[in-house]
């Protein structure tokens, strides 16, 4: 078996075509969601979703709780097979054309391509250093130079090299909360996965914090894609360029973000946006 | 699902409907005042122009209040953007009857104009008023309703208005140069002409702004809003 399940960034990303009047754009689809439905059980949390995910872009999934949008998140990188009797029930997620949740996929390979951010930031009780070269240590890099470059290249792309780059060998605990998140961000970026799912990852940052995981968000996605889940509806209209409503398991509405937010074609969505939902 | 800060957006809209029918009020009374030479009619709409200033001054601060304290998206987003900017439309409605009324000491100072054409320019400045007071309350229903079809029925009339205007310059113009007598009086009604010709403007303007409230679509300067058998 192969060991990567996906074929290499390189490869070209248009394999999947985007039908005409498809929710996506015609840009190419990295990911491409189709009729998936999904189950914690016998509890139903996804019904039917297709939506397809471009390439270098910020997506922001939205909706109340419950709705449904961090379980699909968490199927992007297959997070929720660590869940008892949650599975997949109908439907596929192909990243690049392959479906991953075939049974000769590499859950760990996949996971290495498809990283992730948490809502609280989550770093290793181990120094700044050891947080970002944990992943690359456990693929067997041992060669100081290298691992010096990841580090500083990686901390660097989550703006967070200069006020760390003197005490990169103290605990990443000692760190701000904002600190911590990006460093689990560089922790994230430090094996270069193509995708960053990234679960309100500001939810328990201040707002200057905030701004910077944002501003690094709009760096990163020249690189990377971006899927984001989030409950602030200023945070996804700054930030990202395309948003998926969901409510009650269904993807309601997909769509450029402009749109959602300035002229959204259902009115569950335009409630919603509007903070007049329920 | 209601919002505490609901009553605020009300008020917006109370205001801006306030605004809308002072402003059609001071244009029937402007032509009036003028058709009748009556001056202290036209003192009265001269000094109601600062009622239309307070109130656009009044919608610019709740607008911008809205905005900073409510985060508002998509149609009520819309709707602060629209408002403000029919405000100062109507505004500027204000502005125009206070020209017109500016005239009205002069033009009864003078004998009143008589035409040797079929063309009587005073039934025709009551004609535009009546077309753009139409136009300006009809507007201001598609503000209420949300209307994007009525709205772009408003922006078609503009061209009714237009035509009279430039019937009226044609006429006037080749009367001053056969009577030069008239030249006074002739001019004075042209400059009429020209804020009621405005008056209609503006009141497609917010019928622009209404379609954009309805649809999210900017139509302004476009050829949807063109009347195809009059233009």
């Amino acid at each position: 078996m192969d060991s990567s399940p996906l074929p290499p960034p390189s490869a070209p990303a248009a394999s999947v075509s985007v039908p005409a009047g498809a929710a996506a754009s015609a840009e190419a689809a990295l990911i491409d969601v189709k009729g998936l439905s999904f189950s914690y059980g016998d509890s139903s949390a996804l019904h039917g979703i297709n939506l397809k995910i471009p390439e270098r872009r910020v997506t922001a999934f939205i909706g109340p709780s419950g709705c449904g949008k961090s379980t699909l998140l968490r199927c992007l990188n297959r997070m929720n097979d660590l869940i008892d009797g949650a599975r997949v029930t109908a439907g596929d997620i192909r990243i690049r054309g392959v479906d991953i949740y075939q049974p000769d996929v590499d859950v760990i390979e996949l996971r290495k391509r498809v990283g992730m951010v948490f809502q609280k930031s989550n770093p290793f009780p181990k120094s700044i250093y050891e947080n970002i070269t944990y992943g690359l240590r456990l693929q067997g890099v041992g060669n100081k130079g290298q691992l010096d470059e990841v580090v500083e290249r990686s901390l660097r792309g989550a703006a967070l090299w200069d006020e760390v780059k003197d005490r990169l060998h103290t605990s990443g605990l000692g760190l701000s909360g904002g600190q911590q998140q990006r460093l689990c961000i560089a922790r994230a970026i430090a094996v270069e996965p193509e995708i960053i799912l990234m679960d309100e990852p500001c939810s328990a940052l201040d707002p200057i914090a905030t701004a910077k995981v944002e501003e690094l968000i709009h760096e990163l996605k020249s690189k990377f894609t971006i899927v984001i889940v989030t409950h602030n509806m200023q945070q996804a209209a700054r930030c990202s360029d395309r948003t998926a409503f969901f409510y009650l398991g269904k993807l309601i509405e997909y769509a450029e973000t402009q749109t959602i937010f300035m002229n959204p074609s259902n009115p569950q969505t335009e409630a919603y946006v509007s903070g007049r939902f329920g | 699902m209601k919002r505490f800060f609901d009553k605020e957006l009300e008020n917006f809209r109370s205001h801006l409907v306030l605004m809308g029918e002072t402003a059609v009020g001071l244009v029937r009374q402007a032509t009036q005042s003028l058709l009748d030479g009556d001056l202290s009619l036209a003192d009265q709409v001269a000094a109601a122009d600062d009622e239309l200033d307070k109130l656009e001054i009044k919608i610019d601060e709740e607008a911008v209040r809205y905005m900073n304290l409510r985060s508002p998206v998509a149609t009520e987003l819309r709707l602060i953007i629209v408002g403000m900017k029919a405000s100062h439309d109507l505004e500027r409605v204000g502005d125009e009857t206070t020209n017109i009324v500016r005239r009205v000491g002069r033009l009864t100072a003078e004998p009143r104009l008589k035409t040797d054409t079929d063309l009587d320019p005073y039934s025709e400045l009551a004609r535009m008023t009546s077309i753009a007071v139409e136009m300006l309350r009809d507007a201001l229903e598609c503000f209420l309703q949300v209307d994007a079809d009525k709205a772009l029925a408003v922006c078609k009339r503009d061209v009714e208005v237009d035509a009279i205007n430039k019937r009226l310059y044609r006429d006037m113009t080749r009367l001053m140069v056969e009577r030069p007598a008239t030249v006074t009086t002739a001019l004075e009604l042209m400059f009429v002409s020209k804020s009621l010709e405005r008056i209609a403007d503006h009141a497609t303007n917010i019928a622009e702004e209404m379609i954009y409230l309805a649809k999210g679509q900017d139509v302004r300067h476009s050829d949807e809003t063109k009347n195809p058998n009059l233009a």
